[in-house]
């Protein structure tokens, strides 16, 4: 899409290029808007909260809710520890492990590849379901609350790995493999040092949905994990939310512990847990969206 | 394995190929105990699983699990939302995200509809945990943006949404349109990019409007990618995104009627009232559902083109 003009041709009338355009900045805003208003309210002063809600344009700006939540800064800190240590591994691993189960199943001279490229591709078809998987991960595998919970169910996505060897097929061709080879150079490294070189288009686009899953990912600690140091960031947000609407929604309980409610984390301290938790993502968000965009192009041909 | 000639011809394959086969296994093994371990556990539904005896010791039940599930009347509950929901989405989405990328292609300023695109896109990015942080600001019954300063400066009484469940179906479609159709565009805008300029030359001699451009040319080209995103949503169709009926209602129990899907079910028969019987039981109706989807989806795909069938 060099060209300045869109692909369809013959101008739309002044007045209609006026509209399309509003019709997208009204779409612009719709999706960003909610994102300003939580920023917004928890930059709000308690007071102001109180007296007019949240609000877009508030009465009183405070830091008083990040003052407080830096005060208990070691459940935030622990939250992204654990948080970038399972994107981390878990990115790291799982485009390895995708990597070197797509190759193979790419060559068209492995002879047993008709048999793997069937095993993975049975996982799409036919699952355990949620429960016989939770009793596995629990009474067999025994791993309920340690970090491998929460890697191990985003390692190997099966889509992905097809789109990975077919990019593989298409832009590797077999002369180069057989030319390394002839070289003298093993499996190992002609896998190392030719087809993983070749391929960092696609590499880079796993790395980034598979950093964008796990980042995301907060269903697998709900399960899987009880003790609270290893809480990841958005697990710790779902709780702080729901916590707070729990002690709410119960009366009794509240009049019971008066000083429970008194302690409550107020509305723009949960505002600024959500900033917290989605800070990295908005950061980053204008450097990687192009590449996310590009990149679901990469896997568009199918073999 | 296309033609084995012999056993040691497969050994000969076996010892030429070890590299490659070796490489496989770390992603064999997790594979092995993701995916496949589960799927043998699927046996627990005809248990009835108590916690002294495990899950391999407890006594079997033969059907009971399902027949209780049949009769409890729940079922028809989260099959009826499941369902309903899924079509919705489907719709919705298909028309949101089609419109979108029709529209976006007739932007004459690229940057601008660069800029635009980034931002409909942004929500496919954001955790379900942090949409309903979002979705609170709104809804939040004492202070949040809708009660707070909407309904009020049109002298409305507030309500109270996260206990009144007519109006969760509509806000549910929304979420899931406002996360999801953004994203959804940008595979037409792909497809649509993709198109000829030259029909679109050709149609402007012969006097096409702007209309008729988009519905003889743009529309018809994109009908495939159309048709194939459609039938493999089919294949999910049964189920539902858990993160949106269950953490954006704030798993309201006023909310269940209007909110409750297989998921959410599943999870909660599990987690919540420690059922394994009746969760097992209903998450397999889900698995053989889900598998009979897939293959009548991928069937369907087949017939329509078969470069894009799956198997």
């Amino acid at each position: 899409m060099a060209n300045d003009t869109s692909s369809s041709i013959g101008g739309n009338s002044a007045l209609s290029n006026v509209l399309l355009n509003l019709a997208f900045v009204i779409l612009s805003l719709l999706c960003f808007l909610p994102v300003l208003l939580v920023i917004i309210v928890s930059f709000t002063d308690g007071q102001s909260i109180l007296t007019q809600g949240y609000s877009f344009i508030p009465n009183k700006w405070s830091f008083i809710a990040y003052e407080s939540i830096f005060k208990d800064w070691m459940t935030i800190v622990s939250g992204y520890r654990v948080s970038i240590t399972i994107t981390i591994a878990g990115t790291a691993l799982s485009v390895l492990l995708m990597a070197m189960y797509a190759y193979p199943i790419s060559r068209a001279d492995y002879p047993f590849r008709n048999v793997f490229t069937f095993f993975l591709f049975f996982t799409m078809l036919f699952n355990g379901g949620m429960v016989s998987r939770y009793l596995i991960y629990t009474q067999a595998l025994h791993i309920k609350d340690s970090y491998m919970a929460l890697i191990l169910p985003m390692l190997i996505v099966p889509f992905n790995v097809i789109i990975m060897r077919t990019f593989f097929q298409t832009t590797i061709h077999p002369a180069v493999i057989e030319s390394a080879r002839i070289d003298g150079a093993g499996e190992l490294r002609i896998f190392l040092r030719i087809v993983l070189p070749l391929s960092l288009p696609v590499l880079a686009t796993m790395a980034l949905f598979s950093t964008i899953g796990y980042w995301n990912d907060w269903f697998n600690a709900l399960l899987y994990i009880t003790s609270e140091d290893k809480y990841p960031l958005q697990y710790l947000m779902m709780r702080v939310l729901n916590d707070v609407q729990y002690l709410r929604n119960n009366v009794e309980l509240a009049a019971q512990n008066p000083n429970m409610m008194k302690n409550l984390p107020n509305e723009s301290l949960q505002m600024a847990m959500a900033v917290i938790g989605m800070g990295p993502i908005l950061i980053a968000y204008p450097f990687f969206q192009k590449y996310f965009v590009k990149g679901l192009t990469v896997g568009a041909v199918k073999g | 394995m296309s033609r084995t000639t012999g056993f040691s011809s497969f050994i000969h394959a076996m010892w030429k190929y070890k590299a490659l086969t070796l490489m496989m296994l770390p992603a064999v093994l997790v594979l092995l105990a993701h995916s496949y371990l589960p799927m043998f556990g699927i046996f627990i539904a005809f248990k009835n699983v108590n916690y002294l005896d495990g899950i391999w010791g407890s006594p079997w039940v033969g059907f009971d699990n399902f027949q209780f599930l049949f009769s409890s009347g729940d079922m028809w509950r989260i099959v009826r939302n499941t369902l309903l929901y899924s079509l919705t989405f489907m719709i919705m989405n298909l028309v949101l995200s089609v419109s979108i990328a029709v529209a976006i292609n007739e932007i004459r300023r690229r940057l601008l509809a660069k800029v635009y695109q980034s931002f409909i896109i942004l929500p496919h990015f954001l955790s379900m945990v942090v949409v309903s942080y979002l979705v609170y600001a709104f809804l939040q019954p004492d202070h949040g943006f809708i009660n707070a300063t909407v309904l009020k400066a049109f002298g409305q009484d507030p309500v109270f949404w996260y206990s009144e469940k007519e109006y969760w179906p509509y806000i549910l479609v929304f979420v899931n349109a406002w996360k999801h159709a953004g994203f959804g565009a940008v595979i037409y805008i792909a497809a649509i990019a993709g198109i000829d300029p030259e029909y679109y030359e050709a149609a402007l001699i012969d006097g096409a409007s702007k209309w008729k451009q988009i519905t003889h040319i743009t529309l018809p080209f994109i009908r495939p990618v159309i048709i194939i995103m459609t039938i493999l949503s089919m294949g999910s169709i049964f189920s539902s995104d858990f993160g949106l009926f269950f953490q954006v209602p704030m798993n309201s129990g006023a909310l269940y009627p209007v909110t409750d899907t297989v998921d959410t079910y599943v999870y909660r028969a599990l987690m919540q009232l420690n059922d394994i019987g009746m969760s097992s039981a209903t998450a397999l109706v889900q698995s053989v559902v889900g598998f009979i989807m897939v293959i009548a989806t991928n069937s369907m795909v087949r017939r329509i083109d078969r470069e894009q069938a799956l198997f």
